[in-house]
């Protein structure tokens, strides 16, 4: 009984799902907002990730200061993160004092100050987050992909917002996003742990039930139209080092497809890792590593899809190998893609890449903050059931689908290849 | 159902230790609510053994150790391995190097065995060699062209100067192109045995099986002439502040580190140096340094403080990544707060709410197999005791105001620092 699921709706929109784990005298608990880059126009690019951070800034019940050390002080951690599709907020802490996680985000639901002064100083620390990605080749690359895969869906932009917008969106603007979107009905609540399911839910009800429902957000509706030709782009920057980046469009997490692609990313380029607080494994006998890193052409090869509630891509990143010319990369590669849609794998192979998925949800079931990440993280493109039954699906999944959807989403047409060209650290 | 927490903190009556008759310490402790295991350990082959002229040996030596063993080719240890969606690695350390793997618990046998191959018997294939040193060229050509890690290499250049601790673990290009395949074969003979080796496992294992497993894997390795542990040469503190900027073009953030060196972990001042650092750089959005560089100047993203304690002396530190035009101001800010630290010392609501942090928070870091295989690595490696996570709350207690503040002046004098800067 310890461990299965509690899954229900206040009356203002709030879905709440509860579930009971015994093993640590520890709670985790995740309040999810319906609100990510996708809900953001040009001009405003970056607010959800600001927003996020103005959350940290106060309320006249917990004032900046205070709020981060009370947490602190009771041996929590917390923290928050802002993605296309949703926001999530996390408290883990010793049971007996997660209340104080419940009221500080009930609180700032609706209590966020968005003080003049605290807006001016964050958008310089925003402004700098922004410049160490800038630092990083792959965040370059990455960025000019995204803006040329997505002319029309706001996946256009990455998470941080461009730096024209972090320069010049207003406190207002700031303020009205989040009125808008941090509404009870946007949201979802998720806690796992050390709790009694009916108590846990009357104290919910008693923080959160008096909010009043919001208007429903309202989203961007502009669906990215099909690719029609192969796209190449570079990008030049300091370094010696030559990256290459290949996207092909993927579909979103909520479709049927999603899984018989999810074990063909297993085979080509090691299993994708749904936790976020555990590691993954190493690909060092996936197809791609065996045809590009053992071959010598790259040094490492790395790929994966994301769960979006759109359809999204799916990258392949190398890191080229100094003797050679990214031609010779993109030509094995494609030889590789060229096979998955010609032959039909095996099932061992199939067989094998479940078991890597069964292995990594243990990893991720042995720590209680995991296991209430994945409570709302399926939330935000499915449903938990998403979760539930991922392991079954991934089970039905026969060599004549990988075949499919190796035809159906690797074309070339419909992908765009990015190229990081190194200057050999002299200035861009 | 409350009192069946696992999460007791590891103790006397739970941790199992034994010493196989080649020496190798085995330490297991189970937890049967995942089916999972992770092992993890250390061993006496860490890159003080390195000659300066082929600096990254030790390293290169441990990348090897997977890439064939006298019994399977690289491609078929991972495929054992990925195969049932395990992991396995080695890393190289300045005294130790150390390994990490992870499983469900019926593939611990599988593990195990991968690990002893890997340890006992690696054949270093030439070809396998070749393959790894250009992997190895080109994370040392990534790594030059990172802020934050050419900024921690030219600090330890700085504050380390003539002591084996200014050397990066993964050595220069010029190096690493310089050893060979012999190099690694004479190290692993003269340096790798189970002398000074500790291995961990923690999971869905009962200790009796899991020492089992690892005496089958381990029991008859026996190595002659395994070389003994280098004493470190004695640590000059800097006589006054050295600063230096490691000019790296076209980046858009600067990486700064400001600091000295720190106490070891056995000294006695350890744990009033970690609520001291706790209060500095740490404590909610990063204590005093986080409060003044990033909330109050809006400087950067990340600013904090950090102390890293070892079997020699330590450094304590404050990093933040800036513009590089905002590189001067961030500075005068850091020291002022070191300043300020040691003449002030810190409030007692301050420690108060440090020591609470650090009570608090011990379950939620020892809640998965891994914090609980980390936490008995550090018993075992520092001679903690087997009760040391017990008696965690009362040592954490003790510490008084006063102690941080003698202990702040002791390793802090903001007149002879350490300052690296990596940017443009």
């Amino acid at each position: 009984m310890s461990n299965s699921l509690t899954l229900t709706t206040l009356s203002n929109g709030l879905k709440v799902l509860l579930k009971e784990i015994h093993t640590a005298p520890i709670i985790s608990s995740w309040l999810w907002y319906r609100v990510g880059s996708r809900d953001e126009v040009q001009g405003r690019t970056g607010i959800s990730h600001w927003v996020e951070h103005m959350q940290f800034k106060g309320t006249d019940q917990f004032p900046a200061n205070i709020l981060d050390k009370s947490i602190s002080r009771e041996g929590g951690t917390w923290n928050a993160m802002t993605y296309m599709d949703w926001t999530a907020y996390f408290e883990t802490m010793p049971a007996d004092k997660i209340d104080l996680g419940l009221r500080l985000e009930s609180d700032r639901m609706v209590n966020s100050h968005f003080d003049e002064n605290e807006v001016a100083s964050e958008r310089t620390v925003i402004i700098s987050e922004r410049e160490g990605n800038e630092n990083e080749p792959l965040f370059t690359l990455g960025e000019a992909i995204q803006q040329t895969a997505f002319r029309v869906h706001p996946y256009h932009h990455e998470v941080i917002g461009d730096m024209a917008d972090l320069r010049t969106m207003t406190r207002d603007d700031l303020y009205t996003h989040y009125r808008n979107f941090y509404v009870p009905n946007n949201a979802v609540m998720a806690v796992a742990g050390d709790f009694d399911r009916n108590t846990m839910l009357s104290r919910i009800r008693e923080l959160f039930e008096p909010i009043p429902a919001g208007n429903e957000p309202v989203r961007i509706a502009r669906p990215e139209l099909a690719q029609n030709g192969e796209v190449r782009l570079s990008v030049e920057g300091p370094g010696a080092t030559c990256y290459i980046q290949v996207c092909y469009r993927f579909p979103a997490a909520s479709h049927p497809d999603f899984f018989p692609l999810s074990v063909l990313d297993s085979l080509l380029s090691g299993p994708s890792n749904l936790n976020m607080f555990s590691g993954g494994i190493s690909n060092k006998t996936s197809r791609l590593y065996r045809a590009l890193v053992d071959k010598e052409l790259v040094v490492n090869v790395q790929g994966g899809a994301q769960a979006t509630i759109d359809p999204f891509l799916y990258s392949i990143t190398m890191t080229l190998h100094p003797k050679r010319k990214p031609e010779q990369a993109l030509s094995a590669l494609d030889k590789e893609i060229q096979r998955v849609k010609e032959e039909k794998v095996s099932k061992e192979e199939i067989k094998r890449a479940i078991k890597q998925a069964r292995a990594l949800f243990a990893y991720g079931s042995e720590n209680i903050t995991n296991q209430a990440f994945w409570l709302g993280y399926a939330e935000m493109f499915a449903n938990y059931e998403w979760f539930q039954t991922y392991l079954d699906k991934l089970s039905k999944v026969t060599a004549k689908d990988i075949q499919r959807v190796a035809n159906e989403y690797f074309k070339p047409q419909s992908r765009v290849i990015g190229t990081y060209v190194p200057k050999d650290g002299r200035a861009s | 159902m409350m009192d069946k927490h696992n999460s007791a903190l590891p103790g006397p009556d739970d941790i199992y230790r034994e010493v196989l008759p080649n020496g190798i310490v085995v330490l297991t402790r189970s937890n049967f609510n995942s089916p999972s295991v992770v092992v993890s350990g250390y061993f006496d082959a860490g890159t003080l053994f390195d000659p300066d002229e082929k600096l990254g040996l030790a390293d290169f030596v441990t990348s090897a150790l997977m890439r064939g063993t006298k019994k399977r080719t690289f491609d078929k240890i991972y495929n054992e391995l990925e195969s049932v969606g395990a992991n396995l690695g080695f890393s190289s350390g300045v005294h130790k190097s150390g390994f990490n793997g992870r499983s469900l618990a019926e593939d611990l046998p599988l593990l195990l065995n991968l690990l002893s191959e890997s340890l006992i018997a690696p054949s270093f294939p030439k070809a396998e060699m070749e393959k790894l040193r250009a992997q190895l060229l080109t994370g040392l050509s990534i790594r030059s062209q990172d802020t934050s890690d050419m900024a921690s290499m030219v600090f330890d250049e700085i504050l380390f100067k003539g002591h084996p601790y200014s050397r990066p673990e993964d050595g220069h290009p010029e190096t690493v192109k310089k050893i060979t395949r012999d190099d690694l074969v004479k190290f692993h003979r003269d340096h790798y045995g189970p002398r000074g080796m500790v291995i961990v496992i923690v999971g869905e294992v009962n200790s009796e099986d899991a020492v089992r497993q690892v005496r089958r894997a381990f029991g008859g390795w026996r190595v002659k002439g395994q070389k003994e542990a280098l004493e470190l040469p004695s640590f000059k503190p800097l006589k006054k502040t050295v600063s230096r900027h490691h000019r790296i073009a076209g980046k858009s953030q600067s990486d700064l580190i400001i600091g000295t060196n720190g106490p070891k972990r056995r000294d006695p001042e350890f744990m009033s140096a970690s609520l001291g650092n706790s209060i500095l750089g740490q404590f909610g959005m990063m204590g005093r340094i986080g409060d003044v560089v990033r909330e109050k100047s809006g400087l950067a993203y990340y600013a904090y403080s950090s102390l890293s304690a070892g079997l020699g002396p330590g450094s304590w530190e404050v990093s933040a990544g800036v513009n590089p035009q905002n590189v001067k101001k961030a500075t005068d800010l850091i020291l002022a707060e070191l300043r300020r630290f040691v003449v002030d010392g810190v409030t007692a609501d301050e420690l108060a709410d440090s020591k609470a942090n650090f009570i608090g928070r011990l379950p939620l870091s020892l809640e998965s197999n891994g914090g609980v295989a980390g936490a008995l690595l550090n018993i075992e490696r520092h001679d903690l005791g087997m009760d040391y996570y017990r008696r965690y709350e009362n040592l954490v207690n003790e510490v008084t105001a006063d102690e941080v503040l003698t202990t702040a002046r002791k390793f802090i004098d903001p007149d002879k620092l350490a300052i690296a800067v990596a940017g443009p």
